[in-house]
């Protein structure tokens, strides 16, 4: 018990999940991970209590207080343990990170699940179109940066790379190669796959694929 | 020493302008208001918000900060004065979620509100209730707004839900803030629009009023 009663609520696809688990090993910071079972049924007790607005993974709890919202999650964990900060030292270079987080969050994952949900040649076509503009934005921002956060992986990062196990998928179903189109973008990701944290801790792309086209047989897509 | 030059563009009726209104005025922080014309976005406005082209902006010093939620957080880590996040982490990380939840669930509902038809509208005001029902279990009851009449960021961030939610009521003549459903939300509410900050930062009720009812009679899709 005590500042190191850590545990995160988690399930395996979810790429918010990945995040939080990305940020606790960059942190070093030891945690108990307990998964949900049930993909397609019902939810654990747990869960329910611990995040009953929103009923959904991950939630973290310290000392079994809940903290919901991978962002928040990670932006709590890196006041609570501050060394090896992920967010910038300054004000404005923090509102930069917190803004372009808040934009990661609102576009990235509802763009690219618009992909594979698509239901004609059409709308894979305009889903992708989108897509593409997000990750133009994304070029833009990052330049000739290693990372987001400059030289030095941080918040932005995470958020972002937790978000990119599922882009295999995009690709696929999308058919396209974001390496074509922003080779800046796809390099950053290799590069970040290089560290410990990213790689230990994402899904592998492959599986995410296969759950990907379990959704779309479920919704007649297959 | 050098004079902080601080800017707002905004627009009067925008409820996130309003946020950053009453955080630089708790703090005592000069600023320029520009008001901005949505329909022929200033050059100045697409400079410094490329991504959304949206109101508010703050600039300081000549560089800018968007989207209100991101901007109160610049604004307490810059003026330290009338601190508005809490200092406590876990509190801080609930402050944040409520006022997400607040723009994730009300901003969509109320869009819906502005647009619906007379045979649709209690359902949607159905909707907006167990929103605000949800809401209201934010509140701690051992801390209430009204002990040392101290604003906070929650405060900042979520009291233009009970002020459009009135506005909307006023315009669809629908019940929103029942004292049966969100009876210590409707009273949160209130204590807050008495602070004197709130009160000089809120746009004028009539005038939103007869903005939105505007806006509604523009927007309303037909009936089936």
């Amino acid at each position: 018990m005590g500042k190191d009663d850590l545990k995160l609520l988690s399930m395996w696809a979810s790429p918010f999940c990945m995040r939080v688990k990305v940020a606790l090993a960059e942190k070093q910071i030891p945690y108990e991970e307990i998964m949900e079972q049930d993909l397609m049924g019902g939810k654990s007790e747990l869960l329910l209590k611990s995040n009953p607005v929103h009923k959904q993974v991950p939630v973290l709890l310290h000392e079994d207080k809940p903290i919901a919202e991978s962002a928040n999650i990670i932006a709590y964990l890196d006041e609570v343990f501050p060394d090896k900060p992920l967010l910038p030292e300054c004000a404005y270079g923090r509102s930069r990170a917190r803004f372009w987080a808040d934009y990661i969050n609102r576009k990235v994952h509802p763009a690219g699940g618009a992909i594979w949900n698509a239901k004609d040649k059409d709308e894979v076509e305009a889903a992708k179109k989108n897509f593409l503009e997000i990750m133009m934005y994304l070029d833009g921002t990052l330049g000739d940066k290693d990372y987001f956060n400059g030289d030095t992986f941080g918040f932005v990062d995470i958020l972002l790379i937790g978000l990119s196990s599922w882009f295999p998928a995009y690709e696929k179903f999308g058919d396209f190669k974001l390496e074509d189109h922003y080779p800046k973008l796809a390099a950053w990701i290799a590069r970040s796959h290089a560290r410990e944290s990213v790689s230990e801790s994402l899904t592998n792309p492959e599986k995410i694929i296969n759950f990907v086209i379990m959704m779309r047989k479920m919704y007649g897509l297959e | 020493m050098t004079q902080d030059k601080v800017k707002l563009f905004g627009v009067w009726q925008s409820p996130f302008v309003l946020r950053v209104k009453c955080a630089l005025k708790l703090k005592g922080v000069e600023y320029e208001y520009v008001e901005d014309d949505l329909l022929n976005k200033s050059s100045m406005l697409l400079q410094y918000n490329l991504v959304y082209k949206k109101v508010p902006v703050l600039v300081h010093n000549g560089k800018p900060i968007v989207e209100s939620l991101v901007i109160l957080e610049y604004i307490d880590e810059v003026w330290k004065n009338h601190s508005l996040l809490p200092e406590d982490p876990l509190e801080k990380a609930r402050s944040r979620f409520w006022a997400k939840f607040v723009d994730d669930k009300f901003v969509p509902v109320i869009s819906k509100m502005l647009r619906v038809t007379p045979a649709h509208k209690e359902n949607v005001a159905k909707d907006a209730r167990e929103i605000l029902k949800t809401l209201e279990s934010c509140l701690n009851p051992d801390v209430q707004f009204s002990e040392g009449n101290k604003l906070t960021y929650m405060d900042i961030a979520i009291v233009w839900v009970g002020y459009y939610a009135q506005i909307l009521e006023k315009i669809l003549d629908v019940k929103l803030l029942d004292d049966d459903n969100s009876p210590l939300l409707n009273k949160w509410f209130k204590d807050v629009f008495d602070h004197e900050v709130i009160r000089e930062c809120l746009p004028p009720f009539d005038k939103l009023v007869a903005h939105y009812t505007n806006f509604h009679e523009q927007h309303m899709t037909v009936d089936d």
